[in-house]
């Protein structure tokens, strides 16, 4: 169980940024919307693991936790593919 | 006291199978039906979307994005003096447990407290959950999509400051030490999984 403190500030920093070069490639970068979507996404998806890793202490659970955490993901991707590929939609 | 009987402290029953200790198990848990929840909201909010894009103005348009995005900062900031309130109990810091509380406290009231003006400065542009405002173009999807969303978190978010103003009056009062900490854990666990909504919110509202 035991662990080495992760470097919050560290974390802290990289959401930062991060958020910041979220609001950039949005607003300046100009890029086409569906490559600017699949980048934010990509963006949120990172921050949203940093948080849940080192905030949520996620990555020094037991597997058995990190399982039971994880479970929802592949759920909400086979939900999301049905309802893009939905006919009709 | 080393870190592996610290958790068992946290454990009135031997913990069997998931190998953690009770209530952060069921923290756990309760946070999964709490994806499952704002998954719904997301969902609907996507399928929305795609089927009336007509309805929803550009990014920017409507919305004070950089007002926002400091309010995203300060929730993430908020989550840092969390995770640090957590990490000064672990080591007994009884004063720095109620100081990061605090801190934690005056950042999450802080951001509802803007939540509410940018609710107020959108609704004196006549932009409210039923608002037509692109009328011309279809219906009031834009805005209820936006105040259901924002609105829910901001309910979590609220709530969340109630448990931290409860937790921080335990503090007050000792009721947490190096070797029983739960009660802060588990906050601190819904704090974040709260933070954590929000960045995809603020991607999927604000940005896209």
């Amino acid at each position: 169980m035991a662990h080495k403190k992760p470097n919050y500030y560290l974390v802290w920093l990289y959401l930062l940024i991060l958020t910041i070069a979220e609001v950039f490639v949005a607003f300046v970068s100009g890029l086409p919307f569906q490559i600017l979507v699949f980048i934010l996404l990509g963006l949120a998806l990172w921050k949203a693991a940093l948080v849940a890793m080192y905030y949520m202490h996620l990555r020094f659970e037991p597997p058995r936790l990190v399982l039971l955490a994880l479970a929802p993901i592949p759920l909400a991707i086979l939900i999301t593919i049905v309802v893009v590929t939905m006919e009709g939609f | 006291m080393s870190q592996a009987a610290a958790i068992h402290a946290q454990a009135p029953r031997p913990m069997e199978g998931m190998r953690v200790y009770n209530v952060k198990l069921g923290m756990w848990v309760f946070l999964l039906s709490e994806v499952m929840f704002f998954s719904g909201l997301i969902g609907a909010y996507i399928i929305l979307r795609f089927a009336h894009p007509e309805q929803w103005a550009a990014p920017g348009e409507v919305l004070n994005v950089p007002l926002t995005a400091f309010n995203t900062f300060m929730l993430i900031c908020s989550s840092v003096t969390m995770v640090k309130a957590f990490a000064a109990i672990e080591h007994g810091d009884q004063a720095g447990l109620k100081r990061w509380l605090l801190a934690t406290i005056v950042l999450g009231t802080a951001f509802v407290s803007i939540q509410v003006v940018e609710y107020m400065k959108l609704a004196e542009h006549g932009f409210v959950p039923i608002a037509s405002l692109y009328a011309a173009e279809g219906g009031p999807l834009y805005g209820s999509t936006f105040y259901t969303m924002t609105g829910f978190h901001g309910a979590h978010v609220t709530i969340g400051v109630l448990c931290l103003v409860f937790t921080l009056s335990k503090a007050l009062r000792g009721h947490y030490t190096e070797e029983y900490y739960s009660g802060v854990e588990i906050m601190g666990l819904y704090w974040h999984f709260v933070d954590l909504v929000w960045i995809i919110l603020f991607t999927i509202v604000y940005l896209i």
